[in-house]
């Protein structure tokens, strides 16, 4: 006979396997189209590359690492940075943390906007912040493309008013991939600091006020603290896939102005560099994870949350 | 405004909230107008016409380009659905068990990953498969979808099942229900507003993607989207907008209906 205690155990022990044999659908189509591949992309980047692409099998090689930021010169073997990668980089970090303050500048007031409204009204401005951000990145992209480019929206009212006697070229630059990421990423960053600013307690404010604070003096000491963690959030949101970023950068920037996304397209393409591509993809990856931890970090941190 | 003292308002912030929506719908406006031109430019007005949809109706690249997208979203949004709402009902309603985190890293894994990295690593292990057994068909980009849109339609089924307490459930299960039919005829009809708002957002997210599809798909396997990205490298034509247009129409239908439906209280 079974002890109730058992009984219990072996229940408890029936159910945690049947939440597995549940869950393994999920995990194993992940497994084999999404993490599994990374793993094997690790095993590549090890690898020699290939002469028509792909790598050769079981050949080791350091190359592919090797030439993440750096190259052999041809004619006397002697080691330089690769001056293209680098620019590259640091490109699409720069680009990355402009996006992402832009569209905080642009993004605060907006969220802030929107939670001071009424419940009824909020509704409607949070759906019209929902909708772009569920249409097609690529469709907003190109939407860009035709505001910004030389015969476009802006350029063709410019002329006409006779502000300017030529276009102003943004189209190919690293300021038009800029205003098409900061215009593609704006919802990302708007609707998590709606979510912090949504639960704001404005008695606080109040006490603010009663305590002869100016305005900003109250956004600064008072409403930007509460809403850390929803900058936090949103800053990260825009900054991780404005770092991968690939559609933008290809449609906005041509071929001579890459991101790190297009650099490792082109070592799968024409570059016919298997291995050092899936080096400069895990290297993206490792420095988004740098980014997710610290906001793991800051979002858990004792204090952090308030309301 | 001298008698009352708003405690929430902040100067500039409405002015900066109407910039911010004038230049979110701009371009979006602009492409719509322009898909209506009568003329092929994409700049100057000539008058109202349907041209250029008629145009990307009769394309038949774009037919077929927007056939294999629906195929392929429909499949690929009902497996992840399917599989997600088995994994919500793994996880949640339960006191934590080991490895239940695990299983909330993994199944939210793909949001973190850059899609380029994701695409070019389903690349290098597709065309291996490609090469080894001769299949090249639709099966490979149903399940690169499959798998990103799994988190997807996890997120709002799990959401509606932490709302679902187990009282009626097991008010089934006292009326001697087999834990089959207090499924069925209990906790389904209760979960199915989220397994419905989760497949739509797995449809959505399968019907816009680009760089996963880019990476994955064998030669004249374009769907809606790829096939635009190939045809902005060319001198581009209001057909574009006619094509965007109508895309934009379904995302905003699906997205309007989610927002009803996951608004629905339990």
């Amino acid at each position: 006979m079974l002890s109730a205690r058992e009984a219990a155990e072996n229940a408890r022990r029936q159910d945690v396997r049947n939440r597995w044999l549940l869950s393994a659908p999920s995990l194993l189509i992940i497994f084999f189209a999404a993490v599994g591949p990374l793993f094997v992309m690790l095993l590549y980047s090890v690898m020699a590359k290939g002469d028509y692409g792909d790598v050769k099998l079981w050949q080791f090689s350091a190359d592919g690492w090797f030439g993440v930021f750096f190259q052999r010169d041809i004619f006397d073997d002697t080691l330089a940075l690769n001056d293209a990668h680098v620019a590259i980089f640091a490109r699409s970090v720069k680009l990355s943390l402009a996006t992402t303050l832009i569209t905080l500048l642009l993004g605060f007031p907006t969220a802030y906007f929107i939670a001071t409204r009424s419940e009824r009204s909020r509704e409607i401005w949070l759906f019209l912040i929902t909708i772009p951000f569920w249409t097609n990145l690529l469709i907003r992209t190109y939407a860009m493309q035709e505001v910004i480019r030389n015969e476009g929206v802006i350029n063709t009212a410019l002329l006409k008013l006779g502000l300017i006697s030529a276009p102003v070229q943004m189209m190919y630059t690293d300021m038009g991939i800029l205003f098409g990421m900061a215009y593609v990423y704006l919802p990302l960053m708007v609707l998590p600091l709606y979510a912090s600013m949504e639960r704001l307690d404005f008695r606080l404010v109040e006490a603010g006020y009663d305590l002869y604070a100016t305005r900003l003096k109250v956004l600064w000491r008072i409403i930007i603290p509460m809403v850390k963690p929803g900058i936090i959030a949103g800053s990260i949101l825009v900054f991780i896939p404005s770092l991968g970023a690939y559609v933008t950068p290809r449609v906005l920037g041509g071929g001579k102005n890459m991101m790190l996304g297009n650099l490792i397209e082109l070592q799968f393409g024409q570059g016919r560099n298997w291995p050092l591509g899936a080096a400069i993809s895990i290297t993206l990856m490792a420095i988004v994870m740098v980014a997710l931890l610290f906001y793991v970090r800051n979002a858990s941190r004792p204090g952090a949350r308030h309301g | 405004m001298a008698s009352h003292f708003d405690v929430k308002r902040q100067r500039g912030f409405a002015a900066v909230a109407m910039v911010c929506f004038f230049l979110l719908y701009l371009p979006i406006a602009t492409l719509v107008v322009f898909a209506f031109n009568a003329g092929s430019s994409l700049a100057v007005w000539e008058g109202v016409s349907l041209t250029w949809f008629m145009a990307a109706w009769n394309n038949s690249a774009v037919q077929e380009a927007a056939a294999r997208s629906f195929a392929i979203a429909v499949i690929a949004a009902t497996i992840a659905t399917a599989a997600a709402t088995m994994a919500a009902l793994a996880t949640t309603r339960t006191e934590p068990y080991r490895g239940l985190t695990f299983k909330y890293a993994f199944i939210n894994q793909p949001l973190m990953v850059p899609e380029i990295v994701t695409a070019v690593a389903l690349l290098i292990v597709f065309s291996r498969i490609k090469a080894w057994t001769g299949y090249s068909g639709l099966g490979f980009i149903v399940a690169a979808h499959t798998a990103f849109c799994i988190p997807f339609a996890y997120l709002p089924i799990r959401a509606r099942l932490e709302n679902m307490d187990l009282t009626l459930e097991r008010a089934a299960a006292d009326l001697y229900a087999t834990p089959w039919r207090a499924f069925r005829r209990v906790t389904l009809p209760l979960l199915w507003p989220g397994i419905l708002a989760g497949f739509m957002l797995a449809f959505v997210i399968s019907l816009d993607d680009v760089v996963i599809t880019e990476f994955v798909k064998s030669g004249g396997q374009d769907t809606l989207p790829t096939y635009m990205l190939g045809q902005l490298r060319r001198i581009v034509t209001p057909e574009i907008n006619a094509i965007s247009t109508i895309f934009l129409a379904i995302s905003v239908l699906v997205v309007t209906l989610f927002f009803f439906i996951s608004r629905r209280k339990v």
